[in-house]
C-alpha cells in the first residue's frame, strides 16, 4: 500500500509541475516606457520583429495554406521594416485539422518574442487554436477561416484575440444558396459535409438560405474527413432525387464525391456545387473531369469588383512565385498581414536606447479598432466579435478538368455571378 | 453448479447483456424502419452490396497478410498497411509511366499484369526488409516488443514516402478499358469495381491453394501449429517466416493496386485506414485463420456500405454515413461478445494458449 501512495504522490507531484509549466505566463508587465495588462514584447535594437503564420502548408490542401503564405510574403516585402525594425516571419504547418492546429498554436504561444500571428486556415485548427494564442497575449487574425460560430457575439472570452480578413460563411452560404435558386432556378438540393466546423458551418448556413428562399434540402448527409467510399451516402442521397449536390468540404473528400458521383446511378446529370476549401488546383487532381462544369462560391477577386489595387498585386504575386494564384485567400493573408504591422507601427514604442516594446492588449485593441480601413480585398471594419472582411463573393464554374489549365478568376475556374458590367 | 443464476449475475454481465439486446433492437428496428419506408429501391439496394463487396475484398486481401502473420508468430505486423501503400504507390508511378506512351490504352490487360507485378514485387521487398530489420531480431524478445517495433516500422515508412515523394496525393490514371459500367446478369457494375472483386478472389483461391497443396504451405501450416516441434522435423522455421511475410506483402501490394484502381488517390497516409480495418476483418474473421480472413474482410465491408443505411436510417438518425465506422466496431465487439474467438475461430486455440 505504502509504495502505491508514493506513487500516487510522484504522479500528482509531476502532474502539477507539468501543469504548471504550461500555465501562461502573461501578467500585467511594464517594460520600457510601455505598461500593458497583458505583456510586453521587447525587441532589442538590430533585431527584427517577429510574427508567424499558422497555415495548412503540406497534404492534400497544402495549397490553401502556401497561397495564404504567398500573401503574407508579399507584403512583408512592401513593408520592408517597421518603426525601423525589419520584419522575421516564422511559421507552423497545421494540417487542416484540430490536432495540427492545437500542436502549431501551442509552440508558437512558446515564443516570447512572438507578436502575432497570421493564420489558420481550416476553421477546425482556429477552434482549440486561438484560445492558446490568446492565453499566452498573441492576436491571431485569420486570412482564411469562415465558420460562423468563430466570430459568434456569442463566443467565448478565450477568442478576443482572434479576428479575421475572411469573409463569416453566413455571408457565403447565401450567396451560393442565391444562386442555385434564382440563377440555376433549382428547388431541390442535397449537402454533404464532413464534421469539420467549417464544412458543417457552411452547409447549414446555405441550407437555413436556400429554405428561406423556397428550396428544398431533400437530404442533409455527412462523410468523415479521411473516407474514401462516398458511393453509399451518394446512393442514398440518389433515392431522394435532387437537382445539385452541395458539398463545401476539402479537396480529398471533394475529390472522390465528384469522381464517384459520375458513377451512381441516378446522380449523373446531377449538377455539382462547392465552395472556396474546393477553390485549388488540387481539387482538379483529385476529381479530374468530373470537375468540369461544377460551381463553386469563392472570394470575388475581379478586377471590376476590388479594383486595379488587386491587378498590382497579382502581378507581384505572379511575378515571385511564377504562378497564378494557388488558391483564394493570398489576397485576404495580405490585408491580414498589414492590419497587423499597421497595428504595431501604431502603438509601438521605442526607449532611448533604440529598444522596442509593443504591448499586447494594445496591439489586439488596436487591431479591432480597425474601421474603414483600405486593403486589397475592399474597406475592413472590425466588429467587436473579429469579424473584418468586406466580403465580396463570387459563384466560378470550373471549365476544365486539367489542373495545368487551372486560371482562376479568368478562365478556369470561371467567375459566373454575381454579373458584373 | 454451486451458486445460482442469480449469485453469477453481476453488473458486468447485466451490462454486456442490456448492450446485446439494444444492438439487436437497433438493428432489428432499423431494419424495419428502413425497408417500410420503401425509400430505395432493389436497384440501389443491389449497388450498396457491390460496393461493400469490393471494398472488402480489398479489406480481404490486406487481412490475409495480419492473419498469417498472426497465425505463425502470435504478432500483429502493424506495418502491413504501409507495405500496402507502398504497393499502391508504386503501382502509381509504373502505371503513369505506361499511360505515358498510351500502353494502357493499347493493352490494358498486360499493362495490369505489369502493374500488378511492379506493386507485387516492391510490397514484397518492403515486407521481407520489415522482417529482417525490425522483427527477426526481436524473435526471442517478449511479445510487446516486436509489436512497438511494427508501429516504429509503420511511421518509418510512412514518413519515408512522405519524405521521398511529398504529402499530397497524386492522382492515378483511368484506365480506358475500365472507365463505366458494365452489365452482368442484369446488374449494373462498375468496371474498376468487378476487377477488384475478380482479382481479390482470384488472388485469394490462390493463396488459400498455396498454403493448403504445396509443400512450403504444408510447412507454413506446421510452423503455426508448432514452432518447435516443426523445428525438429526439419522444417526451416526462418525461411517459412520469410516465405509468410513475402506472400502475405504481395497479397497487400495487389489490394493496393485493386484500391488504386477504384479510388484513384495515392499518398502517404492512405494506408493507415485501411490497414486497422483489415486487422478488424481478420478479428472479426478468426485471427490466424485464413478463410476467416476472407470472409471477415467481406463482411466488414458489406457492413460499412450497407449498415449505416438498412440500420441507422430507419431510426431516424440524420446523416447516418458518417457514424458508419462507430457501426463497423460495434458489429466487431458484438461479434466478439458472442464468439470471442472471430466468426470462423481459432482452430488451434486451445493447442496455442
Amino acid at each position: 500500500m505504502k509504495r502505491l501512495q508514493i506513487l500516487i504522490t510522484l504522479a500528482v507531484s509531476v502532474l502539477l509541475a507539468v501543469g504548471g509549466y504550461f500555465v501562461p505566463a502573461a501578467p500585467a508587465a511594464t517594460m520600457g516606457p510601455v505598461t500593458d495588462s497583458i505583456g510586453v514584447v521587447k525587441v532589442s535594437k538590430g533585431q527584427p520583429i517577429t510574427i508567424a503564420y499558422w497555415l495548412v502548408i503540406t497534404g492534400p490542401n497544402g495549397n490553401l495554406g502556401i497561397d495564404s503564405r504567398n500573401g503574407i510574403e508579399i507584403a512583408i516585402d512592401d513593408q520592408k521594416a517597421v518603426l525601423g525594425f525589419p520584419i522575421k516571419l516564422i511559421g507552423e504547418d497545421t494540417g487542416c485539422n484540430a490536432e495540427g492546429g492545437t500542436t502549431a498554436a501551442t509552440k508558437l504561444a512558446a515564443n516570447n518574442q512572438l507578436v502575432a500571428a497570421v493564420g489558420s486556415t481550416c476553421s477546425s485548427e482556429a477552434r482549440p487554436g486561438a484560445p492558446i494564442l490568446w492565453k499566452a497575449g498573441i492576436a491571431t487574425v485569420s486570412p482564411a477561416n469562415t465558420a460562423p460560430d468563430l466570430t459568434d457575439p456569442k463566443r467565448s472570452a478565450d477568442y478576443n484575440g482572434y479576428l479575421r480578413t475572411a469573409h463569416n460563411d453566413l455571408v457565403q452560404g447565401a450567396v451560393g444558396a442565391t444562386f442555385v435558386r434564382t440563377v440555376l432556378k433549382l428547388s431541390k438540393v442535397a449537402t454533404i459535409h464532413d464534421g469539420s466546423p467549417y464544412a458543417e458551418g457552411l452547409a447549414n448556413a446555405f441550407a437555413a438560405s436556400f429554405k428561406k428562399q423556397g428550396g428544398t434540402i431533400t437530404a442533409a448527409e455527412a462523410v468523415n474527413v479521411g473516407d474514401t467510399d462516398m458511393r453509399p451516402v451518394l446512393t442514398k442521397i440518389a433515392a431522394t432525387k435532387p437537382e445539385l449536390i452541395y458539398f463545401p468540404i476539402f479537396v480529398a473528400e471533394g475529390g472522390f464525391i465528384a469522381r464517384q458521383s459520375k458513377e451512381v446511378s441516378g446522380l449523373a446529370n446531377v449538377k455539382l456545387m462547392g465552395a472556396d476549401g474546393l477553390f485549388d488546383p488540387n481539387f482538379l487532381k483529385a476529381a479530374g473531369d468530373a470537375a468540369t462544369g461544377m460551381y463553386q462560391s469563392s472570394p470575388d477577386t475581379r478586377t471590376e469588383v476590388l479594383g486595379s489595387i488587386y491587378t498590382v498585386f497579382l502581378q507581384k504575386y505572379e511575378k515571385k512565385y511564377g504562378t497564378k494564384p494557388l488558391s483564394i485567400f493570398h489576397a485576404h493573408a495580405y490585408d491580414a498581414t498589414n492590419l497587423i504591422l499597421q497595428a504595431i507601427q501604431k502603438v509601438g514604442k521605442t526607449d532611448a536606447a533604440g529598444n522596442l516594446y509593443i504591448g499586447r492588449k494594445a496591439l489586439r485593441d488596436a487591431l479591432f479598432a480597425t474601421k474603414g480601413w483600405k486593403g486589397v480585398t475592399g474597406t475592413l471594419t472590425c466588429n467587436p466579435y473579429g469579424d473584418c472582411a468586406d466580403p465580396h463573393l463570387a459563384v466560378y464554374q470550373i471549365t476544365a478538368g486539367d489542373p495545368s489549365k487551372w486560371d482562376p478568376g479568368v478562365t478556369n475556374p470561371k467567375p459566373i455571378y454575381p454579373v458584373v458590367k | 453448479m454451486g451458486r445460482t443464476f442469480w449469485q453469477r449475475f453481476s453488473l458486468i454481465s447485466l451490462f454486456l447483456w442490456a448492450f446485446r439486446i439494444t444492438v439487436v433492437l437497433v438493428v432489428v428496428v432499423g431494419t424495419y424502419g428502413t425497408l417500410s419506408s420503401g425509400k430505395y429501391g432493389p436497384a440501389q439496394w443491389i449497388d450498396i452490396v457491390i460496393f461493400g463487396l469490393s471494398q472488402g475484398s480489398i479489406y480481404a486481401l490486406i487481412a490475409l497478410g495480419y492473419t498469417m502473420v498472426y497465425g505463425i508468430l502470435r504478432m500483429i505486423n502493424f506495418a502491413h498497411g504501409e507495405v500496402f501503400m507502398s504497393g499502391a504507390y508504386t503501382a502509381y508511378f509504373a502505371a503513369a509511366a505506361l499511360n505515358g506512351f498510351g500502353f494502357l490504352a493499347r493493352h490494358p490487360f498486360l499493362g495490369l499484369l505489369i502493374v500488378l507485378v511492379v506493386a507485387m514485387a516492391t510490397a514484397t521487398g518492403v515486407g521481407l526488409l520489415v522482417e529482417r530489420i525490425a522483427y527477426r531480431p526481436l524473435r526471442r524478445a517478449p511479445r510487446l516488443v516486436p509489436l512497438i517495433a511494427a508501429i516504429g516500422a509503420s511511421f518509418f515508412l510512412q514518413y519515408t514516402f512522405r519524405g521521398f515523394f511529398g504529402a499530397g496525393f497524386q492522382a492515378y490514371p483511368d484506365w480506358p478499358l475500365f472507365k463505366g459500367q458494365m452489365v452482368v446478369a442484369g446488374i449494373g457494375i462498375l468496371r474498376t469495381q468487378a476487377v477488384a472483386i475478380v482479382g481479390a478472389v482470384f488472388l485469394m483461391v490462390a493463396l488459400y491453394l498455396f498454403v493448403m497443396r504445396t509443400k512450403i504451405g504444408t510447412a507454413m501450416r506446421a510452423v503455426s501449429e508448432d514452432m518447435e516441434v516443426a523445428a525438429m522435423m526439419g522444417i526451416n522455421v526462418d525461411r517459412v517466416i520469410v516465405v509468410t511475410f513475402g506472400v502475405g506483402a504481395a497479397a497487400a501490394g495487389a489490394a493496393g493496386v485493386l484500391y488504386a484502381l477504384v479510388f484513384k488517390q495515392v499518398w502517404f497516409f492512405m494506408g493507415f485506414v485501411p490497414g486497422i480495418k483489415a486487422f478488424t476483418s481478420a478479428v472479426l474473421g478468426g485471427i490466424g485463420n485464413i478463410p476467416g480472413a476472407m470472409v471477415g474482410g467481406l463482411f466488414l465491408g458489406l457492413i460499412e456500405s450497407a449498415g449505416p443505411i438498412l440500420f441507422l436510417d430507419g431510426l431516424g438518425i440524420p446523416a447516418p454515413n458518417q457514424l458508419k465506422d462507430v457501426f463497423a466496431f460495434t458489429m466487431l465487439v458484438l461479434v466478439l461478445i458472442f464468439r470471442p474467438t472471430g466468426i470462423l475461430g481459432e482452430r488451434l486455440a486451445a493447442k496455442k494458449a
